[in-house]
């Protein structure tokens, strides 16, 4: 024991640590804040340091080539003795470090952290969101399959829309004309050195006023931050009824950070590695792209803008938003802490969070793609074509092979990109059917030049027995009218 | 020698070494800048954007559309599968030809083609063409883009080379006609 005492002594007096790490441990904190309110800060910390172990893990075996990375991550998951963990841990706490950072922003927020004197830490903060949001983007790139392939050719169609320098964004993040190895090797480039480092930089100015500044303390209703007071009254806060942050406020910090890694691991163990789907091999068309979890509402976002709107909202919005996030502190700087008295701030939350939770929902369930395979793969159910005429039975097989079942579904099986069908006769006419089919409209191809005269009768004839037995499929009140032979005088 | 005299000295000095620290800064800036921005001022190179066989006539019979698959002119060694780019080759009539990029005009994603009801569908977010390319519904904005073609010696030739997007279509002067729907 004596000699480590000595060894700390003679490495203290070199480094001149001691003092500093001391005091860091034992400065006072408010005394609520040791809550577990205040542990996802270091849960993010704890999970950016199991990516930086299980990435520099990972690279080891790794290669950076288009050409190769796929089949190397084949061999991760399947070569190497336990390859397929590390990349799971990887993924998982890729997954787990998003999410963490989201709660930990909106219980900032929530909790006003981001009022003086901690509006740079607010704004560290943003951009340690933009950096993590980065990190998961360029990472799934690097799970070099069709989806990333494809997801690094929306993205370059997404920065093809900027004004003017649209075409050099392309090339510059392709790194030439097309998605290749250059590409590849950029976004490694940015995935393993440069968003790191600004990460590790970020983290290291975000901590440093977080221990400077002294943590938030607990919003209590009615404490009102004014400039010229705040300074003072957290002193007193933290030196009267403070708590040293070591052991008092730590152990929660620990415990779950624990947890937070238990938790990875096992979704590691129990859910596995993330792929990688196909080869990206550009001439496997029969592929349907979708993006990282998330990322999806982003890909919903896309399919539900009008098509004049999207270029200005998809180049604008994200601008907006960030001003709005980096100028908030500034906006609202002093003033009430507690949520119990922001309802504004809390509606907000509430609508990000139902609005991203609707895109997402929806995205895992893409009712805007039509099911490609539909037609072949699903056949007509069973009751819609018993008792059926030859011409019935015919508009039914037309209905397959157009590929109608794409887009449209039969007792929820099919696509979800048209209308339902199994009550189309009760909103639509003959008439209005035959219209449909041939002009289209609505979101609908236009069949005119596809189908035969015969096959359209078949269709809609197959149509038109798609309503319930007890209700009459609708009919135009004049047709019979109109169609009545006039007997000639 | 006063110590005003030497205090102003080295400071002078400092800025002077400043100052030599710039122009060596903007010295080494230019090569940087221009090795980071070489994908962008790389048109200039040779064969970046050349004319491709994508095969004998043959194999695009008359009436119907197929999908081809080209080399792309510009590839590195370790381009893998990647430097493989596929299109769809539409016979019009034996002479004339129609060639579009695989990427729908959306967001890129790669359109199929259906025959029997004539449309090329997209898996991303539901852009519908129809067979002269021209758009049908969903999000795209117009029609899929297009290559320029020629026939020599009895095979199809399309010029390529880019990845086509929406800010830049492979070629500008070749739009599909529009269809009344």
């Amino acid at each position: 024991m004596r000699l480590m005492q000595k060894l700390g002594a003679w490495f203290d007096l070199r480094l001149q640590l001691g003092t500093p790490i001391r005091e860091t441990m034992e400065h006072s904190v408010p005394r609520e804040t040791a809550s577990w309110f205040y542990v996802f800060g270091s849960a993010a910390l704890t999970c950016f340091m199991l990516q930086i172990v299980t990435g520099i893990l990972l690279a080891l075996i790794y290669v950076p080539s288009a050409g190769e990375a796929w089949s190397s991550l084949q061999t991760l998951n399947h070569g190497i003795a336990l390859g397929w963990f590390i990349r799971a841990l990887h993924g998982w706490g890729s997954n787990f470090m998003v999410a963490i950072v989201l709660i930990h922003m909106v219980q900032v927020f929530l909790f006003g952290a981001y009022k003086f004197p901690r509006e740079l830490t607010w704004i560290v903060g943003v951009f340690l969101l933009l950096v993590t949001l980065g990190m998961a983007f360029s990472g799934q790139v690097l799970r070099f399959d069709q989806d990333a392939y494809w997801g690094l050719g929306i993205g370059a169609s997404i920065a093809s829309r900027v004004p003017v320098i649209g075409p050099w964004a392309v090339n510059l993040m392709l790194g030439g004309p097309i998605i290749a190895g250059a590409t590849l090797s950029r976004f490694f480039a940015l995935h393993v050195f440069v968003i790191p480092g600004l990460l590790i930089a970020f983290v290291c100015v975000h901590l440093l006023m977080v221990l400077k500044l002294g943590i938030n303390e607990w919003p209590m209703p009615g404490r009102i931050v004014r400039r010229s007071t705040y300074l003072q009254e957290y002193h007193e806060l933290t030196h009267k009824e403070g708590v040293p942050f070591v052991p008092n406020a730590v152990w929660k910090d620990i415990l779950f950070s624990a947890f937070i890694l238990l938790s990875i691991a096992a979704c590691a163990i129990y859910f596995g590695p993330f792929g990688p789907g196909g080869q990206p091999d550009p001439t496997i068309i029969q592929t349907s792209p979708r993006p990282d979890f998330f990322f999806l509402w982003l890909y919903a976002l896309l399919s539900f803008l009008p098509p004049s709107a999207e270029t200005p909202i998809l180049l604008i919005g994200p601008v907006i938003g960030i001003l709005v996030l980096l100028a908030l502190p500034f906006v609202a700087g002093e003033g009430e802490k507690s949520w119990k008295r922001r309802p504004i701030a809390v509606l907000t939350i509430l609508l990000v969070a139902v609005a991203l939770g609707t895109l997402t929902h929806l995205a895992e369930h893409t009712p805007w793609s039509p099911v490609m395979d539909a037609w072949s793969s699903l056949p007509i159910p069973q009751p819609y074509l018993q008792g059926r005429t030859a011409l019935q039975r015919r508009g039914a097989l037309v209905f397959q092979v157009k590929q109608c079942h794409n887009c449209h579904s039969l007792d929820g099986k099919g696509g979800q990109r048209g209308p339902a069908l199994d009550r189309v006769a009760l909103r639509l006419t003959e008439d209005q059917l035959i219209r449909q089919v041939i002009q289209g409209g609505g979101n609908m191809p236009a069949y005119g030049k596809n189908l035969s005269p015969a096959e359209t009768t078949a269709l809609v004839s197959f149509l038109e027995t798609l309503h319930p037995a007890n209700q009459p499929p609708a009919r135009n009140a004049s047709q019979s009218l109109s169609t009545t032979e006039v007997p000639p005088r | 020698m006063s110590t005003e005299n030497g205090v102003s000295r080295r400071a002078a000095l400092v800025k002077l070494g400043l100052f030599l620290n710039g122009i060596v800064g903007i010295f080494l800036a230019v090569p940087v800048v221009r090795y980071l921005f070489s994908p962008v001022t790389r048109e200039k190179k040779f064969g970046y954007d050349s004319w491709l066989s994508l095969g004998a006539l043959e194999q695009f019979p008359a009436g119907q559309t197929r999908l081809a698959t080209y080399k792309n002119p510009v590839v590195n060694a370790w381009d893998g599968e990647t430097g493989d780019i596929a299109c769809w080759v539409r016979n019009l009539d034996g002479h004339t030809f129609q060639v579009f990029a695989i990427n729908c005009a959306h967001l890129g994603c790669p359109v199929r083609w259906f025959p029997q009801s004539s449309l090329f569908m997209c898996p991303c977010h539901g852009g519908v063409y129809y067979q002269d390319g021209s758009r049908a519904s969903g999000p795209p904005e117009r029609g899929l883009f297009q290559y320029h073609y020629k026939i020599e010696n009895g095979k199809l030739l399309i010029k390529a080379g880019e990845m086509p997007t929406p800010g830049q279509p492979v070629a500008r002067n070749v739009e599909g006609k529009t269809t009344c729907a």
